[in-house]
Order: C-alpha cells, then sequence, then structure tokens
C-alpha cells in the first residue's frame, strides 16, 4: 500500500476539512508520477495543433483537428485533443501532446476527486481557475517549450449559460464572449469563425461553423490536419449544453463538413 | 509519573468491542443487496445531503453506519486510494477487495493502538465487468472482514433486518421490487413505518453507459418506485 494514503486516516489537508484536490493528493503521495520537467528541450515530441470554441444558443462546441506532428512529419492522424473533461465542462488542447494529455487526465481526476470528496460538483468559474493554476504549474517545462494551451468552457449550471475560457502558457486566465481558437492554425480558424459565427447559433449551425473553421485552418496551416471523409477522420467535436457534454458522432459531423463543402461550391 | 493498572488484554478487547458495539447499535442501519442491474444499498437518513452511501470509483460503492466523522474519515481515505492507484496503475485495477483489506489493516490497527475504537461498520461493494460477480464486503469495527452475498444488513438493527431481509430476498429482482422490499425489511426492523423522504438510496447499475456506474436514486424517484 505504498501509494496508498497512510492509514489510520489523516483527512485534514489542512488545519481544518479534508482537502478535495487530487492534484495536492498526488504531488504529496505520489510526484514521480507527475509529468515533470524533461532535460531535452529538444525532444521530438507530437505537437497537437488547431482546437476552436464558440458559444451557441443552448451552450458550447469545441472542435479539434486530428493530427500531431513531429517537426516535418505527420506523429499521428487521429489524435483527440478535445476532451470532456467532466458532465458538464470540456477541455481542448493544443500544445506539446504529451504534456497536454497528461494534464487533461489530472484535471479530469481533479474534477472527479473533488466532486467525489466533498459530494458537489466544481462550479464553472471554480474549474477555470483550477486549471489555470495547474498551467502555471507547468509554466518550467512551458519555458523548455514544452508549451500547453488549452481552452476550457462548459455549462455554466448557476447562471445557465455556455462560457468559454482561454489560457496562456503562464496560467493567465481570460473569458471569451463568443468564439475563440488556438493552436498554430488558430488564426486562420478564428477568421473564419469571424465571418460565420453569429450570437444565438443553433447546433447544427454551430457545428457547420466549427467544422467549417478547422477546415480553413487545415488549409492554411501545415499542422493542421483536414477532415478526411474517405477514411472516415473527422474532427473531435464536443457539444456542452444544459443536458451534459457529448461527443458529437461522425455521421453528424460528416453532414456538417459536406454542408460547407457544399456551400463553398466544392472548393474546399 | 503515574502507572497504568494492569488490564489483561481479553478484558481490554472486550471493553473495546462493547464500546463499538454500543456506539453501532444506537445509530441507523444500511441494507446492500444484489438485485438484476447491480447491487442496491438502502438507509433510513433523515438527511438528504449527509450521505451514509456514496461513491468510491467506477464500479465500487461504501456504506457506512455508526459515528458519521469517523465512516466519513474512512470514506475519504478510500477514495483517495482508489483514485491515486486509478491514476499511478490503471482504472481497471481499482479493486473492492484491495479496499476492504485496506480498511480491514486501517481499522484493526485502530482499534488495538488507539485510545477508542471507532465505531463503524461498512460496506464496501463492486459490480463486476461484462456480467462478471459482484462483491461485497463487509467490514467491522475491529477490522474482521467478510465477504457477502445476495443481502448484508449492518447498523443499529442488523439482526432483525437480515432477517427480515433473508426471509423476503430473491435474486433477480428489478429495481422497484429491490427497494419496496428492502424499505418494507427497514421498518420491520426498526418496528415503524418509513417513509420515502426518510430514505436514502444509491444503485451500482451496470446497464449504466457511463464509465461510473454509481447513481444515488433521488428522493422523487424513491417516491415512485415504493408506489
Amino acid at each position: 500500500m505504498t501509494e496508498g494514503p497512510p492509514f489510520p486516516p489523516d483527512v485534514s489537508g489542512g488545519p481544518i476539512g479534508a482537502n478535495p484536490s487530487f492534484f495536492d493528493l498526488v504531488r504529496a503521495r505520489r510526484p514521480e508520477t507527475l509529468p515533470a520537467p524533461t532535460a531535452a528541450a529538444e525532444v521530438a515530441a507530437p505537437h497537437g495543433t488547431t482546437v476552436v470554441a464558440l458559444k451557441f444558443g443552448s451552450g458550447v462546441v469545441f472542435g479539434g483537428d486530428r493530427r500531431a506532428t513531429e517537426g516535418f512529419s505527420i506523429a499521428d492522424d487521429r489524435m483527440e485533443k478535445v476532451f470532456a473533461a467532466d458532465d458538464f465542462s470540456v477541455i481542448a488542447i493544443a500544445g506539446a501532446a504529451g504534456q497536454a494529455i497528461e494534464i487533461v487526465k489530472l484535471f479530469q481526476l481533479e474534477l472527479e476527486h473533488y466532486e467525489k470528496i466533498t459530494g458537489d460538483r466544481l462550479s464553472l468559474e471554480g474549474k477555470a481557475n483550477r486549471l489555470a493554476q495547474m498551467i502555471r504549474g507547468n509554466l518550467p517545462m512551458a519555458i523548455q517549450g514544452l508549451v500547453v494551451v488549452p481552452l476550457f468552457g462548459g455549462f455554466d449550471e448557476r447562471r445557465e449559460e455556455g462560457r468559454i475560457f482561454y489560457y496562456d502558457a503562464t496560467g493567465g486566465r481570460w473569458e471569451e464572449d463568443d468564439f475563440h481558437s488556438t493552436g498554430s492554425g488558430g488564426r486562420p480558424a478564428k477568421s473564419s469563425l469571424k465571418k460565420r459565427w453569429r450570437p444565438g447559433l443553433d447546433r447544427d449551425e454551430a457545428l457547420r461553423v466549427a467544422m467549417e473553421a478547422l477546415l480553413d485552418a487545415s488549409q492554411e496551416d501545415a499542422a493542421t490536419g483536414g477532415p478526411d471523409p474517405t477514411r472516415g477522420i473527422f474532427p473531435t467535436v464536443v457539444a456542452v449544453t444544459a443536458a451534459g457534454a457529448e461527443h458529437v458522432s461522425d455521421d453528424d459531423l460528416r453532414a456538417a463538413y459536406e454542408a460547407v463543402v457544399a456551400q463553398s461550391g466544392g472548393a474546399s | 509519573m503515574s502507572f497504568m493498572p494492569y488490564v489483561p488484554p481479553e478484558q481490554l478487547m472486550k471493553d473495546r468491542s462493547e464500546f463499538a458495539h454500543k456506539g453501532i447499535s444506537r445509530g441507523k442501519s444500511v441494507v446492500g443487496l444484489e438485485y438484476a442491474d447491480g447491487v442496491l444499498f438502502i438507509a433510513e437518513n433523515p438527511s438528504a445531503t449527509l450521505h451514509k452511501i456514496s461513491e468510491i470509483y467506477d464500479r465500487i460503492a461504501f456504506a457506512g453506519v455508526g459515528k458519521y466523522s469517523e465512516f466519513e474519515d474512512l470514506r475519504i481515505s478510500g477514495v483517495r486510494l482508489a483514485d491515486l492507484r486509478g491514476y499511478s496503475y490503471g482504472r481497471d485495477d481499482v479493486r473492492a477487495r484491495d479496499l476492504a483489506n485496506a480498511y480491514s489493516q486501517a481499522l484493526s490497527t485502530i482499534f488495538t493502538q488507539q485510545m477508542k475504537p471507532y465505531e463503524v461498520e461498512i460496506l464496501v461493494g463492486e459490480i463486476g465487468e461484462n456480467g462478471g460477480s459482484t462483491e461485497v464486503y463487509h467490514v467491522l469495527f475491529d477490522g474482521t472482514v467478510t465477504d457477502e452475498h445476495e443481502h448484508v444488513a449492518i447498523g443499529g438493527h442488523a439482526e432483525e433486518l437480515s432477517n427480515a431481509i433473508a426471509a423476503a430476498f430473491q435474486p433477480g429482482w428489478d429495481l422497484a421490487t429491490a427497494c419496496r422490499e428492502a424499505v418494507k425489511a427497514l421498518s420491520t426492523a426498526e418496528g415503524r413505518e418509513i417513509a420515502a423522504e426518510q430514505v436514502e438510496a444509491a444503485v451500482l447499475d451496470r446497464t449504466r453507459t457511463q464509465r461510473r456506474k454509481f447513481r444515488r436514486l433521488a428522493e422523487d424517484e424513491v417516491a415512485t418506485l415504493l408506489g
């Protein structure tokens, strides 16, 4: 039971009360399992690229392309960059893939652990703040080039609306009112979103807007992979509404893709 | 310098055991039973927020009776143990048996070495994957652990409750029947009618599509199930 908490239980994480943070627990008990700065900054680590987030009428939609690159080669064509963080929130990552996935995993556990210990879900604001602290913890690695910049969002059950937060490598946190994108193809994706997005989109429209933004990014940026309908590769898209987080099915994505292509007269 | 009078170990253990028994018998009871889709835990609990039954991990649930602060301690330690293990190894490597062993070790240490033993009894239940077998472990205040089948009762009126549920139990009950029979058994054991809003119920439901199979039954759901 080396990895376990010592028994008899020492429950208090502070002067009073149980500390509901999983991150703190791992740091105290199994620090070697946490992502640590690696000696060589030039390690060829796969990088993930474009992710977009936008609000729509009943929540938020997050999408990410599937390509990971290692220098000039494509490391993976089916990588996932968008994850449901818990039932009502979603996290999307661009940056060094290994670090990013580890941070996502820790963040998901952080939320689950909090929920189990306290019997209550964190507020969306609380989740966003917690993520900022975890990104800040990654700063030494960010300086070495293993930058992780997530987009976070979800359905705020207290305010009853979708919200989007974006971060920089130092853990700075800002709230976005309508849409945002990040990663190497973030700029073209954002231009696309700017033209297509409007308040109060419905779900299908939001999927099309996200798809078009990712498609535009893939045409401008070498490190962003476009949808590949023949091989059945579509962006990962997660929609969060009052009903919860949902991975959008490939059928819906194919429909959105076809609508976008038809609209542009097959130019894509 | 003060000298402790000599107390024979038999007497010491007996006193502690009696003390713990007394504490537990003052409290409410919990019943755990297998039904068609998993395991159901039901307790009489006047509070809607201070739970006796809770989630430990994906397929593992916890139920405690006795002193709230003490089984809450154990619950939190269990969640920590499970989450750490799941993170360090894999989610499938978190098993109820390991937890039951950890609890047993902890309670046994507390029983023999602390000033006073914990006045608690706990259940750790797990549903197997793909129709695998169900495991329910019962851990006593002194660390005694037993492996239970089909149904188990702990707490203040454990014996009456156990008899009542044993007399009625049939394998393969659906959720509504299991709920009704469990509440009936609780009422028999307590010797009074237990209303739906006094019932705390939760299931480990293997038909859930989510990774986390634990589900708390809301008050109105319990009321509907009890009809």
